[in-house]
């Protein structure tokens, strides 16, 4: 028996909870309709390169419709009692309990991300999100914000694909707990649990118009955060396409919260503990596949420590099971998109180029879907493009750091501020490394934790505005 | 100071040492001087033989040094009536580029001053000024073409307005940030943190009031400014910098650059070196500010736009609540676990 | 270290040379010990139960299942404990299953040392000649008595039969920070597990008590303590106390037996004990081991579990995998 290796026999979660219709709509005031222009596209599994659904393609016009929608629905939803508004969002926070795992079963198809980070993040996360958000809904002059706080009006959302259900929470929560009512636009790729939400809105009786979902691509984003009788746009993605929001919303009275890239660095210093320490890189940069804005993507490791640290993250490494996301044993899944892909090859192929050393984790890939391997890169410096650019994908970069105030110089000499990790058992440095990190989240001796009481949001062009918590309401409120 | 219109009417002891005669006086008094020539002083009602005024050379303050414009130009500033009160520094690009250096250098140790320390020195900003509150009222005379009174309780309101957000130094933390519940063990803590270098335009209306309204808010928290004074008053602003730099306030915390509104905060709302902008004096100009917005979003400034309505005046008399102070700070959240 | 240690120490401690130099003195060894890397309580316990969450199916529970049977250290520890219920421990160790005789057998039959004897004679007449005895002694399960009753209680065993030696430490010395008296006490231990007339020594096995012990930090350092005095297996805790193994400070030994080979060559057994029922959690324990130390410490030489109650719940397992019905109580034996 020994001499047998202990193999897991695959334990993939079962498919049919979950019924995915061959097309969906949009859904606009309270009900779902096809696009006015008639285009469909099709959304597929990362993992398996099937076709799952196919969605409406919406346009200027569906974007008109479901504004007016929500404008219709304003008066009424943010005239309701708070403690009336609350219930309904609590009514939410159920139901997505209820069909947690049926949700997390259609994330995983959509998004390819394992099962086991769905079923025990994301959706724990989501219900939490809107059971949260639902207890501030009579509460907001209370919240600091002012003695009469008032809802903005119609908030227009667009979404990204790495959390695409959690994503919608961070954003419809607080709006609608705010008294306004939303147009969200869930990612291209990523479009179901966003149109399964309105589901969720239906069962819960969520008066019409109040929640509207519109599917499309960058366009109709594009088109919905200019539309003129839009109030707030909340947009989570990438930094280039934030910035071209800021410019579009320049000028209006609309209020902009943007929560974009990252490159944020993990800084393990030589009294680290060192067996959570990895565990902390690990889940900081090939959690997600590394599809997080806040990904520990830069590792800054003392020098003095640097092998035996190396040593001790590439034997774990080992252990990564990459492969079929519906797998309950799965670490690593699929790559959301072929394009995503192709942008993770191009920059880990750069690093290579520019002199960098390339390590992977030993593991056997599938053949169809988009895959990455969990790659490390030694002797990186600050000048690599992988150094600076955002990969957003299982890539970690690794250098070095001989003091305190060099780590802090190397940590913060990137136009993103976003997130920041630190491993120490010196109490004092990291009360004084995370007061000197220019990061919105600063996750000492842990890495990549969110809860809905604790707001999120970056520094520098990482973005602005935070959200969760208290905090959290303030980009949704007119708080003069 | 109840008696401050009537000074010029006497000797011109104390007026002198404003070194600037206020426009009003200026306006008035016997010579008629013709419209934009310098005014002459004040004329003694004793002594027949007129002593002629020692005119300030009023210069830019960067990185707590008064330096001409390096353009080598300057612009003419008048009263509200037209006449001749000084030729203000008229800042370049390169003037705008060299105060981001120079705020960028004082924000490290600025920021992280304690808050009880930057506390005290803007209210040593306010002990200041309350001992030149005739200086200043007189220039806010000239400059808004206000009457006595009305220029001394803008003054007054001023000094007052530096008192009130000094106490906030050490309150504004406590009340933006805080403990979070998160559902597990771990400590979670979110504590405003100031933004960086923010280009403040301060009002064009409000010479005085409105910018120490703008400007106080900004650095209380520990952020470094780089303000754009009123284009057309900017005396009083630049006198405010003789004040910073006797109180305490570290050399580049504040950098004045009086000029062409539009051209300074051109060059300051693309500079990828600052955090933040104020637009509050573009506020009349909707098309400033959006071109200066626009190019914020370059490097995604945290733009704090003008007022609602603001084209048709502020009131900065108004109790301005913390939302300016909120506008430039970041919320950083810092998790630990909690376990033995 | 006094003279007199050095002078037990030598063969019993020959692994460890690679470290000599941290326990050549009591400061050495205190500095060496607190300068191990810190251990985040809150991590640790993350990681724990993220591999909790393994999904062990088909094949793979049906050999996780065999495998624990065999890791079994199958224990009575009782004041009541009498030459007839050692003895029917011992047959049960033997055939655990009587309804199907390709159930594996146990690895040890675990009593105090008045029965090893008994146990050593039962499992020879009863086809368990494969099955280990192995004896708790040094005063088990407080350990509060002296050093020359400890070491006769060790000889004791090893003398009637023992294959192997389940020790405690002196959690008083160590919480006092005494760890050179611990450090003496395990290599006088291990000295007296030799056998007087030659012959394969008996393992020696220390506990912990890790619930004593009360921090991470503590437990990892006991184990670098006991790796560096000649423990062959470190084990988690006697039974007897409130906090027994968890899935966290089972992993933590696991990571330093796996950086103890890296550092000295020099490999050493596990043995979590007490609150151990269910195959699922035993399940749980295995892949904790396979994804800790490795596949190395996937045998019955290298990993063991203390326990009474488990093996009838992993029989019930088996028994459905088997048949694809869910077993029962009556379908199991109780001894």
């Amino acid at each position: 028996m020994p001499d047998q290796i202990f193999e897991y026999a695959p334990a993939p979660e079962s498919r049919a909870i979950v019924d995915i219709a061959p097309s969906y709509g949009l859904f606009i005031d309270g009900e779902f309709r096809e696009a006015a222009g008639g285009k469909v596209f099709k959304t597929v599994s990362p993992a398996t390169e099937e076709v799952l659904s196919e969605v409406a393609q919406a346009d200027g016009e569906d974007v008109e419709a479901a504004v007016r929608a929500a404008r219709a629905a304003f008066p009424g939803w943010s005239g309701l009692p708070g403690t009336e508004r609350a219930k309904y969002i609590f009514r939410i926070a159920r139901i997505l309990q209820e069909r947690a795992r049926e949700l997390a079963v259609l994330e995983t198809l959509d998004n390819g991300k394992p099962i086991r980070e769905t079923r025990d993040a994301d959706l724990p996360l989501v219900a939490a999100h809107f059971f949260y958000y639902a207890g501030w809904a009579d509460k907001l002059e209370h919240a600091g914000l002012g003695p009469d706080p008032r809802p903005l009006g119609v908030a227009g959302q667009v979404i990204p694909w790495n959390f695409p259900l959690l994503m919608l929470a961070w954003k419809i929560a607080p709006a609608l707990a705010t008294g306004n009512t939303v147009v969200l636009k869930p990612a291209e790729t990523t479009p179901l649990s966003a149109l399964f939400f309105a589901d969720v809105c239906r069962q819960a009786g969520l008066p019409r118009g109040v929640v509207n979902i519109i599917t499309g691509d960058g366009a109709t984003g594009a088109a919905l955060v200019a539309h003129p009788d839009i109030d707030k746009v909340a947009f989570t993605g990438s930094t280039a396409v934030g910035k071209a929001i800021a410019r579009t919303v320049a000028g209006t009275r609309k209020k902009l919260t943007l929560e974009l890239g990252g490159k944020g660095a993990n800084i393990v210093f030589d009294d680290a503990p060192v067996d959570q320490a990895v565990e902390g890189i690990v889940n900081g940069i090939y959690f997600n596949q590394g599809q997080v804005c806040c990904a520990g993507s830069r590792l800054l490791v003392q020098e003095s420590v640097q092998d035996e640290l190396l040593d001790a993250l590439k034997r774990r490494l080992r252990t990564l099971r990459v492969g079929d996301p519906m797998d309950k044993n799965t670490d690593v899944g699929a790559i959301n998109s072929a394009e995503q892909l192709a942008r993770i090859e191009e920059l880990a192929d750069s690093g290579e180029a520019e002199g960098a050393e390339r390590w992977s984790a030993p593991c056997e890939l599938p053949g169809n879907g988009y895959w990455f391997a969990p790659t490390l890169f030694t002797g990186v410096s600050q000048a690599h493009r992988i150094a600076r650019e955002e990969i957003f994908g299982p890539v970690l970069s690794v250098l070095t750091f001989r003091t305190p105030d060099e780590a802090v110089a190397k940590a913060n000499n990137t136009p993103y501020g976003l997130s920041a990790g630190i491993w120490t058992e010196k109490g004092s440095r990291i009360l004084s490394m995370a007061n000197k990190l220019r990061a919105g989240v600063v996750w000492a001796n842990t890495f990549n934790k969110f809860d809905p009481t604790s707001p999120f949001g970056g520094y520098k062009e990482s973005g602005f505005g935070r959200e969760g918590g208290r905090h959290g309401l303030e980009a949704y409120l007119d708080v003069r | 100071m109840s008696d401050e219109p009537k000074k010029t009417a006497k000797s011109g002891g104390t007026a002198g040492k404003t070194g600037r005669p206020a426009g009003k006086t200026a306006a008035k008094s016997p010579a008629k001087s013709p419209a934009k020539s310098p005014a002459k002083g004040r004329t003694s009602v004793r002594t027949p033989a007129r002593r002629i005024d020692v005119l300030k050379t009023y210069k830019l303050f960067v990185g707590g040094k008064f330096p001409r414009s390096e353009s080598g130009r300057v612009y003419e500033v008048t009263d509200s009536e037209g006449n001749w009160l000084a030729n203000a520094p008229q800042a370049s690009r390169k003037d705008a580029r060299d105060a981001v250096t120079a705020a960028r250098k004082a924000f490290g140790g600025w920021s992280g001053a304690t808050a009880y320390n930057r506390g005290q020195i803007l209210y040593r900003v306010a002990e200041m000024l309350e001992g030149r509150r005739e200086q200043f009222a007189a220039e806010v005379a000239a400059a808004e073409g206000l009457p006595g009174p009305a220029a001394t309780a803008q003054v007054d309101a001023a000094i007052d307005r530096w008192v009130w957000y000094a106490g906030w130094s050490d309150k504004i933390v406590q009340v933006a940030g805080g403990a979070n519940p998160v559902a597990g063990p771990f400590f979670n803590l979110s504590t405003p943190e100031p933004t960086g270098v923010v280009a403040v335009l301060a009002p064009q209306e409000s010479s005085f009031l409105g910018l120490a309204s703008v400007l106080a808010p900004v650095i209380v928290t520990g952020n470094t400014a780089v303000v754009v004074p009123s284009e057309k008053a900017p005396l009083p602003a630049l006198s405010l910098a003789e004040v910073l730099a006797t109180s305490d306030v570290p050399g580049g915390v504040v950098n004045l650059l009086s000029g062409r509104t539009r051209e300074v905060a051109a060059t300051l709302a693309a500079h990828q070196d600052v955090n933040a902008l104020d637009l509050a004096g573009a506020g009349a100009d909707g098309e400033l500010a959006k071109e200066l917005e626009t190019a914020a979003a370059e490097n995604l400034k945290r733009v704090l736009r003008p007022d609602e309505g603001a084209a048709e005046g502020v009131d900065w008399s108004a109790d301005p609540g913390t939302s300016r102070l909120l506008a430039f700070l970041e919320t950083k959240t810092v998790w630990h676990p909690i376990g033995v | 270290m006094s003279s007199a240690s050095t002078a037990t120490a030598s063969p019993a401690s020959a692994p460890a040379s690679a470290l000599a130099d941290v326990t050549a003195s009591d400061a050495a060894l205190r500095r060496y010990l607190h300068g191990l890397p810190g251990v985040d309580a809150v991590g640790l316990e993350a990681r724990a139960a993220t591999l909790g969450t393994r999904s062990i199916k088909t094949t793979a529970k049906a050999y996780a299942i065999d495998l624990a049977i065999s890791m079994i250290d199958l224990t009575t520890l009782e004041g009541a404990d009498t030459p007839g219920k050692v003895r029917s421990l011992c047959a049960k160790g033997a055939n655990p299953d009587p309804s199907d005789r390709t159930t594996p057998q146990v690895a040890a039959i675990c009593v105090y040392s008045d029965m090893a004897a008994t146990a050593k004679k039962a499992l020879s007449a009863g086809g368990g000649s494969g099955i280990n005895v192995a004896s708790v002694a040094t005063a088990f399960p407080s350990g509060r008595a002296a050093l020359s009753v400890k070491l006769a209680d060790t000889r004791e065993a090893v003398a009637a039969g023992a294959d192997e030696i389940d020790m405690v430490i002196d959690r008083g010395a160590f919480l006092a920070g005494d760890y050179g008296k611990v450090f003496e006490e395990i290599q006088a231990v291990k000295d007296a597990c030799r056998r007087p007339g030659g012959g394969e020594p008996a393992h020696l096995k220390v506990i912990f008590e890790n619930g004593e012990l009360s921090t991470y930090d503590n437990i990892r350092r006991a184990s670098w303590l006991a790796m560096l005095a000649g423990a062959d297996f470190i084990k988690t805790s006697t039974g007897k106390v409130a906090v027994n193994a968890t899935l966290p400070n089972t992993l933590l030994m696991l990571e330093a037996v796996r950086d103890f080979r890296a550092a000295t060559g020099t490999q050493i057994g596990v043995k979590p004990a007490g609150g151990i029922r269910t195959a699922k959690d035993a399940i749980r324990y295995l892949v904790v081991v396979n994804e800790t130390a490795g596949p190395d410490w996937l045998s019955p030489d290298w990993f063991r579990f203390g326990a009474s109650s488990l093996l009838n719940d992993l029989l019930m397992q088996r028994q459905k995998l088997k048949t694809g019905r869910y077993s029962g109580p009556d379908y199991v034996t109780v001894d």
